[in-house]
């Protein structure tokens, strides 16, 4: 019969097994990519550095994800979901590869044996093992606050990936060379909307204004190194986040200010503290929560494989 | 690789609404001009029209057509011409008979202008 | 602005219009949006794309619930791309509306107003994962077989978001039978909830074809302007027919002790459907209803100072 013909024609014309949906096929991006550790660098770090990186997509991945069939218009809908599903394909590279060097920590025995390491690490991991930073854990807020910590997170990122992109570790370097074309757009999506908020109506321009003035202080610690990149960075293989800070304060203030937005003072650097797991105590409640959020399920079928 | 032409090619670019819908204009979305998209699948191939949004200005139509209809696939040019500014042809001339606002989107050539006091269907 | 006017020049020329009209529908020719079409073409397209573009936007809940604690990551970016398709699907079909004048901000009002219907099966709840693989295997099927046919709408722009529609539902079809294959190799609890889910989705998907064609008042009409190409109960058959060898090759079994092969047809023959239920739930008393449309309300209402900001914007920088 006529229809079937053009259904198949139209599913035969794709062929492609690997695509469960629209653009989101699952070709390897690390196909084809060295995995060796570099010589003088120590797994352990370069574990805990994948995780540190990996984490804060996966979190503010989730945050994204909490606005699906809630945001402000369907366009955002879909912008949300791309963003939100380029965070994840990170967060799922540089999980697998901490787990790739060795570093599960006790997720492995929670998790059994069976399980994936880039899910053992997201799903059976308690928040004191997780490594983000404040930005990317606060709660979501409102459109403003989401769109203002995107343009903030993606910036940092942003600069962050386009200088690993020469990482010694070619696996790292292959994420973040994937990732400089993701981050760019996020960043952009933000900043046009970061503009249209803060020079658009006058509730509009005061969300937008409590929105950075409430995100600002998270940025101490932003640019300050833990140990492990202190070590990485020398060797070639991370980036130190104190170089980032020019990049990143400049990209923002000339946002804000095209958006007769406020720039508050940058708070003092402080020591880390959730990259270390040692989340500031609002923040360890609001990651508790959102832990919940994504892992009960599979905490409550250990063993089970989906 | 997205196959958006393929959807397309037999399109000609749609017209818009033949009118409003007489709301009271509103602060909104409502305000926010049609606009027909374009996308060029791979190099080498036309512009087709793959369909139409309503976005605030330009720019965010464009951004908001390449997350819709390429889901930004990076190969793909996409044009965005507000409605407004296309003028069209008639497939078969036949649509002389509705009466747009004017606002939208054909140019009505002036001799199928139709009096206001002609009684509606 | 004038009011939107459809004006007549003659009658002769009324009659030309309808002939030529008459003409492409019966050359199998599409109809396109500048072209002249009977008033209640138009109102009946609307309504119809307009249903389909709710049913795709209300979707998107019962899955989105469980975005957040997807089991695995690769589950996650696999519904979540789905979620997402769903919405684009909204967006082309609003978008057909609107080249027959209708105003996709209407039409939302009209859904959180209850003016406008979508498919009833997104107002039961999804109370397992096992539910998102069911979704995309019964949910998503029941559509493929309902929307295949309008890939030839004698409306142009309708046809064409069909076809790209098609094709992604095809993933998502696939996408959710391959989550019941993985979790029916998995543990027997999983097993458990695939059977749970197949048993309360069953009959909600059959009910997606519409009432029986006994009481279909309006379809002849629809059939004859090429907007509907088979009637209900051909297009249920068809679903039925094509999902019991899955439902084998799965494992599990339809809730349905009157199934059986018929060996005449070859065709399956299935118990009666509750059509009262089918009316309560599109009455509005389903399960999740209410809570459907209060998040639909709440999108809107909460979000139009973002709207307001970005015309607000565009107005001081044209
Ligand atoms: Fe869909
Ligand atoms: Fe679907």
């Amino acid at each position: 019969m006529h229809e079937e013909t053009v259904y198949d024609a139209l599913t035969a014309a794709h062929g492609d097994d690997a695509r469960w949906a629209f653009g989101a096929g699952f070709d390897d991006p690390l196909a084809g990519v060295d995995t060796t550790v570099p010589d003088r660098v120590e797994p352990a770090d370069l574990g805990a550095y994948c995780l540190m990186l990996g984490d804060d997509a996966l979190v503010l991945s989730q945050r994204l994800i909490e606005w699906i069939t809630r945001a402000p218009e369907l366009e955002e809908e879909v912008a949300f979901a791309n963003v939100a599903l380029d965070l994840l394909g990170q967060a799922r590279l540089l999980l697998a590869r901490a787990g790739s060097v060795g570093v599960l920590g006790r997720s492995r025995e929670r998790a059994g044996a069976s399980i994936p390491d880039e899910d053992a690490l997201a799903y059976f991991r308690d928040p004191d093992e997780f490594r983000c930073t404040a930005l990317v854990v606060a709660d979501g807020g409102d459109f403003a606050r989401t769109l203002v910590r995107l343009l903030m997170a993606s910036t940092w990122r942003l600069a962050l990936f386009t200088q690993l992109q020469s990482s010694r570790d070619p696996v790292l370097a292959a994420i973040a060379g994937k990732g400089v074309a993701e981050l760019s757009y996020h960043r952009s999506h933000a900043a046009r909307w970061v503009l249209r908020l803060g020079d658009g109506t006058a509730e509009s321009h005061r969300r937008a204004q409590a929105a950075v003035d409430f995100l600002w202080p998270l940025t101490a610690d932003l640019f300050t190194p833990t140990e492990v990149e202190a070590r990485l960075a020398p060797a070639g293989v991370a980036v130190d986040p104190g170089r980032l800070r020019e990049e990143v304060h400049g990209v923002l203030t000339d946002v804000l200010t095209r958006a007769t937005l406020t720039v508050p003072e940058w708070p003092a650097s402080a020591p880390p503290t959730g990259r270390l797991g040692q989340h500031d105590p609002g923040r360890s409640e609001e990651l508790t929560d959102l832990l919940a959020g994504l892992q009960g399920l599979a905490r409550r079928h250990p063993g089970a494989t989906w | 690789m997205t196959d958006v032409t393929a959807e397309g090619g037999r399109n000609t670019p749609s017209s818009p609404p033949l009118a409003g819908s007489g709301r009271p204009p509103g602060r909104g979305r409502r305000d926010w001009p049609l606009y027909e998209v374009f996308v060029r699948g791979k190099r080498g191939l036309n512009h087709v029209h793959v369909g139409s949004l309503h976005a605030p200005d330009d720019e965010m139509a464009v951004h908001a057509a390449r997350d819709l209809y390429t889901r930004r696939n990076e190969g793909v040019s996409i044009w965005v011409v507000r409605s407004t500014d296309i003028t069209a042809s008639s497939p078969d001339e036949k649509d002389a008979l509705f009466a747009p606002s004017g606002d939208k989107v054909y140019r009505h050539p002036t001799f199928y202008e139709i009096p206001e006091d002609v009684p509606h269907i | 602005m004038p009011a939107p006017t459809l004006t007549r020049a003659d009658a002769a020329d009324e009659t030309a219009l309808q002939e030529h009209f008459d003409a492409t529908i019966a050359a199998e020719h599409r109809i396109e949006p500048r072209d002249w079409m009977p008033e209640g073409y138009r109102k009946t397209l609307v309504r119809q794309i307009a249903q389909h573009a709710h049913s795709e936007i209300i979707g998107m809940q019962p899955e989105g619930d469980w975005l957040l604690a997807a089991p695995s990551l690769r589950r996650k970016a696999i519904l979540l791309a789905k979620v997402q398709d769903e919405a684009g699907h909204g967006l082309y079909l609003y978008s057909a509306t609107e080249t027959l004048g209708a105003d996709r901000a209407d039409l939302t009002d009209k859904l959180i107003e209850g003016r406008q219907k979508y498919s009833s099966i997104f107002n039961y709840p999804t109370l397992t994962y096992a539910d998102v693989g069911v979704i995309g295997w019964l949910v998503d099927g029941a559509a493929i077989c309902n929307q295949v046919p309008l890939c030839r709408s004698s409306y142009g722009p309708y046809a064409r978001a069909m076809i790209r529609i098609c094709k992604e539902e095809s993933f998502h079809q696939r996408q959710g039978y391959e989550l019941l294959l993985t979790m029916m190799r998995g543990t027997g609890e999983q097993q458990a909830m695939v059977q749970d889910a197949v048993d309360r989705w069953w009959w909600p998907s059959l009910m997606m074809f519409g009432p029986p064609d006994t009481e279909s008042p309006n379809s002849a009409q629809s059939m004859a302007w090429g907007i509907k190409r088979h009637s209900n109960d051909e297009l249920r058959q068809r679903y039925v027919d094509m999902t019991v060898p899955q439902a084998e090759f799965l494992g599990v079994t339809l809730p349905d002790p009157e199934l059986e092969l018929d060996p005449e047809t070859g065709r399956y023959r299935f118990g009666a459907i509750d059509w009262e239920e089918f009316k309560r739930v599109l009455a509005g008393n389903g399960p999740r209803n209410a809570e459907r449309i209060a998040r639909r309300r709440a999108a809107r209402d909460d979000g139009a100072w973002v709207l307001a900001a970005a015309t607000a914007y565009a107005e001081k920088h044209s």
